[in-house]
C-alpha cells in the first residue's frame, strides 16, 4: 500500500491545523455560516438532517488494518459506534460534533487519511475496482494509476473550483467492477496491438438527474501520457463547463451540448500543448509502483472439503484470485435487518484483525458497500468464515437480491426526498429465505433517496428512486440498468409506488422473472434483455394489464 | 405566485452538535418539536426568522417549517419535518434516544 511520505504527512497535518483554527473562529462568532460552509465542505464536513456528517476519503477503496482500526476508534470515541461505507468507497460518520472534528481529522492524519476533496466542485476521491491487485481477470493492478491520479488531483490549484464535482474511476480488468461508465472520466486498462498496457479513456458519464453513460474519447492512451491527457480533459471542462446552471454543470452536459467529436478536438489540442510542457514524474511513478508490489504469498496445501456453511459462503462471497490457492472474500454489510453499508466499531476491528492475519494486511471497500479481504489463502477460508460468523458478517448474499446498494436517504441526508434504508430493509426481509435468494440468483437492486442518485439506481437491474409526491414518499422503479462493462441506464417502468407498495411491487417483479426465465442460469438482467420491459411492467402494474385486456 | 403562508415554526440545527432545534415562545431553542412556538402571522414569522438568522453563533440554517397544533404542542406537517423531529428510522440515535 502507498505510505505517506514526509511531504504528504506535513501537508495533511497543516490542513488539520488550518481547519482547527477555522472551527475556532466559527465557534467564537468570527465567521458566519456562509463564510464557514465552504471551508468545512473542503474538509468533508456536511450538515445533514440530524447532525454533522464527516465524509472520509478511502482512496480507491484501499485500507490497511491499522487504518480500519482507527476508523473503529473514531466511530467509538467521537460518533455512535459505527460508520457508513458509501458507493464512492468513502466512509461517513453521521454524528460528529463540530468541536471534535479537528481532532478526528488529526486522528485520520495519524494513519495517513483525510477528508479533503470529499465535497465541493473539485476532483473527488478516485475510485477503483475493489478486486484490484487480486482479480484473476486483471490486466494490471489499477491502484498505482489511481494513486498517481490522487496525488495529481489533490490540491491541484487549477481544478479547485470546477463548474461542478468531478469523479474519476479506474479499472484494471475487462470486467468493469468500478462502474467506470458512470464517471466523468473512466479509465479502463487495455492492451494495444503490441501487448502494451494503456487506458481506454471514457468521458462524460454521470448519474443524477440526467443519467448518461460515458463515451470513449480515446481507444488507447499510453500510460506515460496519462497525466497530460487528464490535465487536458480537466482544462477543457474547466473552460467549457457551464457555471450558469448547477444542474447542467457536469462534463456530461458539455458532451451533450457540443458532441463527442468537438470535445475530442478540444482535448487533443490541449493535450498536445500540455505534453510539450510536461515532465514525466518518473521517480514518483517508481515510488508508487514500489508501494504496490505483491505480498509474500502464503504457501500451504488447499483443503479439499469444507463444511456446508462454508461451501455456501464460498459460492456467493468468494471470487477467483489471480493465484489459484488464494481467494477474494466479499464480506457482506447487508445482513438481514441491518442498514446497507454500516459497520460497527467491533465489526471494523474484527475485519482489521482478519485482514492482518489472513489477507496480507489489506482491506477494500467496494462501491457496493461491502468490505473485501482481497488475498485470503484457501486454507484459511474456514477460519475467516467462522470469525465473520461470530460478529454477524458471514451473510452469504454477495450479488444476490438482498445485497442492496442504498444511500442514506431521508433518514440522514438533507438533500433526500424520501427514505431509502427502510425500503432496502423491507426488500431484504421479504426475501430473507436464503434458498429463495439463491434460486433467484444474481440481481442488483440499487436505491436512491433522491434524484442525485448516490444509490446508483439508474444502473440497478431494478432501480428504486425515492421522491416526494403530494406530500408523501413515492418510489419510482427503473428496470434493466447495468453498471458493468455492459453498462446501461435503466428504463423508467411507470408511475411510482407508495412506501407500503414498493416492496410488494419488487416481489411481483421477481415472481415474474422466475416465471419468465428460460432456465435457472438465465439471470434477471438477461431475461429482461431477452424479453424487454413489457412483461415486467405487466407484473408491476397488473391493473393496467387487466384494463387493457 | 408566492406560496400562501401557513402556520409555521422556526427550526434550525445547533451549531455545536448539529442537533435539530426549535425556537420556543420564550425565545430560546429546544430539542423538542412540541416546544416550538406556532406562528400564525406571516409578518411575525419573518421577523423571528430574521432574528434567528442573526444568532449564527448558536444555530445554523434557520427556516420556517409548516406545523399545526397537536396534543403535545406543535407537530410537523411534512414527513421530512417529522423525520427531523424523530431521528433516523434505522437506529434509536436521534430524539428517540432522549425519550
Amino acid at each position: 500500500m502507498y505510505q505517506y511520505d514526509d511531504f504528504d504527512d506535513t501537508f495533511v497535518r497543516e490542513r488539520v491545523e488550518i481547519f482547527r483554527s477555522q472551527v475556532a473562529r466559527r465557534l467564537d462568532g468570527s465567521l458566519t455560516e456562509d463564510e464557514f460552509k465552504p471551508l468545512r465542505l473542503q474538509n468533508g464536513l456536511y450538515l445533514q438532517l440530524h447532525a454533522y456528517m464527516l465524509r472520509v476519503a478511502i482512496p480507491y477503496g484501499t485500507l490497511s488494518s491499522r487504518q480500519m482500526r482507527q476508523l473503529a476508534m473514531i466511530a467509538e470515541r467521537w460518533d455512535k459506534g459505527y460508520g457508513h461505507f458509501t458507493t464512492r468507497q468513502n466512509i461517513q460518520f453521521n454524528w460528529p460534533k463540530l468541536r471534535d472534528v479537528p481532532d478526528i481529522l488529526g486522528a485520520l492524519a495519524d494513519v495517513g487519511m483525510h477528508a479533503i476533496q470529499t465535497s465541493g466542485n473539485c476532483v473527488r476521491n478516485v475510485t477503483a475496482d475493489h478486486f484490484a491487485g487480486a482479480a484473476a481477470d486483471e490486466i494490471e493492478d489499477p491502484r498505482p494509476t489511481a494513486e498517481l491520479v490522487r496525488q495529481w488531483s489533490t490540491d491541484h490549484p487549477e481544478f479547485a473550483f470546477l463548474p461542478r464535482k468531478f469523479k474519476i474511476a479506474v479499472s484494471g480488468s475487462p470486467n468493469d467492477r468500478a462502474v467506470t461508465k458512470s464517471h466523468d472520466i473512466g479509465l479502463r486498462m487495455v492492451l494495444n496491438d503490441a501487448g502494451e498496457p494503456g487506458y481506454e479513456v471514457s468521458v462524460g458519464g454521470g448519474l443524477g438527474r440526467t443519467p448518461i453513460l460515458a463515451q470513449v474519447i480515446r481507444r488507447f492512451l499510453p500510460k506515460a501520457d496519462l497525466l497530460p491527457y487528464l490535465e487536458a480533459i480537466l482544462q477543457v471542462y474547466n473552460l467549457r463547463g457551464r457555471r450558469d446552471n448547477k444542474h447542467k454543470a457536469r462534463l456530461k452536459i458539455v458532451l451533450h451540448e457540443h458532441g463527442l467529436e468537438q470535445v475530442r478536438l478540444w482535448v487533443e489540442e490541449a493535450f498536445q500543448a500540455q505534453r510539450t510542457l510536461f515532465t514525466p514524474p518518473d521517480d514518483l511513478i517508481r515510488k508508487i509502483a514500489a508501494s504496490f508490489t505483491e505480498p509474500q504469498w502464503k504457501d500451504a496445501p488447499v483443503p479439499p472439503v469444507l463444511s456446508p456453511g462454508v461451501a455456501q459462503f464460498l459460492r456467493t462471497n468468494v471470487a477467483r484470485h489471480k493465484r489459484l490457492d488464494h481467494a477474494i472474500v466479499t464480506v457482506s454489510l447487508k445482513a438481514r435487518g441491518e442498514t446497507p453499508g454500516d459497520a460497527t466499531a467491533e465489526q471494523m476491528r474484527v475485519l482489521a484483525n482478519l485482514a492482518e492475519r489472513y489477507s496480507h494486511d489489506e482491506l477494500r471497500i467496494s462501491h457496493e458497500q461491502n468490505v473485501i479481504l482481497p488475498h485470503v489463502h484457501r486454507a484459511d477460508l474456514a477460519a475467516v468464515h467462522a470469525a465473520l460468523e461470530r460478529v454477524g458478517l458471514a451473510t452469504p448474499n454477495a450479488g444476490l437480491i438482498s445485497d442492496i446498494i442504498s444511500c442514506p436517504g431521508m433518514d440522514y441526508c438533507a438533500l433526500a426526498t424520501a427514505r431509502s434504508i427502510p425500503v432496502a430493509k423491507g426488500i431484504a426481509e421479504a426475501f430473507a429465505d436464503m434458498a429463495r435468494q439463491r434460486d433467484i440468483g444474481g440481481l442488483k437492486i440499487k436505491i436512491s433517496g433522491c434524484i442525485n442518485a448516490c444509490g446508483h439506481h439508474h444502473v440497478g437491474h431494478i432501480g428504486i428512486l425515492g421522491l416526494e409526491k403530494a406530500g408523501v414518499e413515492s418510489y419510482q422503479v427503473t428496470l434493466g440498468g447495468d453498471g458493468t462493462e455492459t453498462a446501461a441506464i435503466g428504463e423508467r417502468a411507470g408511475p411510482g409506488f407508495s412506501a407500503d407498495e414498493i416492496v410488494p411491487a419488487v416481489e411481483r417483479l421477481v415472481e415474474a422473472y422466475l416465471a419468465l426465465r428460460a432456465s435457472r442460469d438465465e439471470t434477471f438482467i438477461r431475461t429482461y434483455r431477452r424479453l424487454g420491459a413489457q412483461p415486467f411492467k405487466d407484473a408491476l402494474y397488473p391493473e393496467v394489464k387487466s384494463d387493457a385486456a | 405566485m408566492a406560496k400562501k403562508f401557513k402556520t409555521s415554526i422556526v427550526t434550525a440545527n445547533d451549531l455545536l452538535t448539529g442537533d435539530v432545534v426549535y425556537l420556543t415562545a420564550a425565545g430560546d431553542w429546544s430539542l423538542r418539536h412540541g416546544d416550538a412556538e406556532l406562528l400564525t402571522e406571516e409578518a411575525q414569522a419573518q421577523t423571528l426568522l430574521r432574528a434567528a438568522e442573526e444568532q449564527y453563533d448558536q444555530v445554523v440554517g434557520p427556516y420556517l417549517a409548516e406545523a399545526e397544533p397537536g396534543p403535545d404542542g406543535a407537530r410537523p406537517i411534512h414527513f421530512r419535518e417529522a423525520f427531523r423531529a424523530r431521528g433516523p428510522s434505522n437506529y434509536p440515535h436521534g430524539k428517540q434516544a432522549q425519550g
